[in-house]
């Protein structure tokens, strides 16, 4: 038994073997990999409300479609069809091209996948939000001869913040997590990580605290973050007394 | 691009023809001509439903009229159907134009809320006229003086009285150097304390020689400032003329009923 053992943890492992570098490594992709998702998902967010709320009847369709199919299919689900269909789809065309076996890279499809499952979910908290601007707000940036996309800039997606930063918040921490899902395609994040290192140390207690720690630290880093956030989006309102 | 002078000024600020409206079947504005000299102040009174803020709305194209033709400063906003019934503006580009000096103050003030009174103000001048942020500063602070709020150019309008907002956006419809200014019922929203302190914000202005077109149920107000008052019920103009005669000596019964609730 090692000296560092407090609590059947065993600190040795971390400390000096160098797993606990691996375990930051692992954490260092997974948040990579969660701020990719989580920016594609309100890029896509952003375009797919504005187009479902002042889109033709063809557009709010098929984005109604996306956002139904992608909230109720499981992520791990999807995550397998669109890794394994895109990866057929790509060296098919890869194929047509003339061009030999293409590796799809973990990473890429890590932040493809989780962001486009994050955008179903940030255009409902987006629309949601931008229904709450008053709508003579809108319509001052109208009358004083801005163009639609100015007020959407100026105006809409500003004055929506307070309302859409909490459910995007929320989606944040969700993506975080959701990480750990590519541990099914063997990419190495912070859950994969970990699995191989009580794997092969058998201290399986050890790592996976070890792991769920550092996934908690991030999460109240967030929390201090998002809070921040939206005390600044919040300044020209005035205070919620339940707050 | 300079804003103190107008390459054409138009005798007319403001003429408009035939103007219909409806709401499914249900026509608010049955056929409504009104011309503003520049420097007019015309009035529109009339009870509710009658259309008054439906008209003002259709000056620059915030609802679309089902008939009718708008000029402004001498300029004929060109349109084409909508698709709804309705008339639109067929050319972005000039509809902005036009909207750009044509500000509107709305009953409910409608400042931008997660901006200070200093950014509201000079929101339209740096993003839409292209002025220099630091001139457009300059004259910002100007106008929010000149409606008392010199010593509120940081804050932000909600933590600001009615009054103060209304006074606000007041000077943000000032800093486009509109060609006339829309009122749509800018006192309705207000505490009773409140109404005076607005009021003579936009008798000032009158004073000064704006164009003007108020919607308003200050008829104490559109008689002492108005050049012209304009009196609809149920979608027409029923009468229209000088304060002196329209109020002092009413023709129509119905005028003189509507009159006879504010005595």
């Amino acid at each position: 038994m090692s000296s560092l053992n407090i609590l059947g943890l065993n600190l040795e492992l971390l400390l000096n073997e160098g797993w606990g570098e691996a375990l930051l490594i692992g954490l260092y992709r997974s948040l990579t990999i969660a701020f990719g998702a989580f920016a594609l998902g309100l890029v896509i967010g952003i375009f797919a409300s504005v187009g479902k709320l002042y889109g033709n009847a063809i557009v709010k369709q098929l984005l109604e479609l996306y956002t139904t199919i992608v909230r109720s299919v499981p992520e791990l689900v999807l995550i397998l069809i669109v890794y394994f269909v895109g990866a057929d789809l790509v060296n098919a065309v890869a194929g047509l091209l003339g061009y030999s076996y293409v590796e799809i890279n973990g990473a890429a499809a890590g932040v493809f996948v989780l962001g486009f499952v994050q955008g179903a979910y940030s255009t409902e908290v987006i629309r949601g939000a931008i229904l709450s601007v008053p709508v003579g707000q809108i319509e001052a940036g109208r009358a004083f001869g801005m163009t639609g996309a100015a007020v959407l800039r100026r105006i809409t997606l500003p004055a929506m913040l307070p309302a859409a930063l909490p459910g995007l918040s929320n989606l944040w921490l969700i993506a975080m997590k959701d990480t750990a899902l590519l541990a099914v395609l063997g990419f190495g994040e912070l859950t994969q990580v970990t699995r191989q290192a009580a794997g092969s140390t058998k201290e399986y207690f050890t790592f996976f605290l070890a792991a769920g720690c550092l996934y908690l630290i991030a999460s109240l880093i967030s929390n201090v973050v998002s809070r921040r956030l939206e005390v600044w989006a919040r300044r020209g309102l005035p205070q919620d007394i339940r707050a | 691009m300079s804003l103190s002078s107008d390459a054409v000024a138009s005798p007319e600020a403001l003429h408009v023809e035939g103007i219909r409206k409806s709401f499914g079947s249900h026509e608010v504005l049955k056929g409504i001509d009104l011309t503003a000299l520049q420097g007019d102040v015309v009035a529109i009174i009339g009870g509710s439903g009658s259309g008054k803020s439906t008209f003002l709305r259709c000056l620059n194209f915030l609802e679309h009229p089902s008939a009718g033709t708008v000029r402004i400063n001498g300029e004929d906003i060109s349109l084409k159907p909508d698709g709804h019934g309705n008339l639109a503006p067929s050319s972005g580009a000039q509809i902005r134009r036009i909207r750009s000096r044509l500000a509107m103050v709305f009953q409910s003030f409608n400042l931008w809320t997660h901006m200070t009174l200093l950014e509201n103000v000079i929101e339209a001048p740096v993003r839409v006229l292209g002025l220099e942020r630091k001139e457009a500063v300059l004259q910002a602070e100007d106008l929010l003086n000149r409606v008392g709020l010199g010593h509120k150019i940081h804050e932000y309008p909600s933590f600001l009285s009615g009054g103060q907002q209304q006074r606000a956006a007041i000077a943000r419809a000032l800093a486009v150097n509109p060609y006339a200014m829309l009122f749509d019922e800018p006192t309705s929203a207000l505490d009773p304390e409140l109404v005076g302190e607005v009021l003579k914000v936009i008798t000032a202005l009158a004073e000064e020689g704006r164009t003007m077109v108020l919607v308003t149920h200050e008829m104490a107000f559109a008689r002492e400032v108005a050049s012209k008052v304009v009196f609809l019920h149920n979608g027409r103009i029923e009468e229209q003329g000088a304060p002196a005669e329209l109020f002092g000596n009413p023709q129509s019964e119905r005028l003189a009923r509507f009159l006879g609730n504010f005595q």
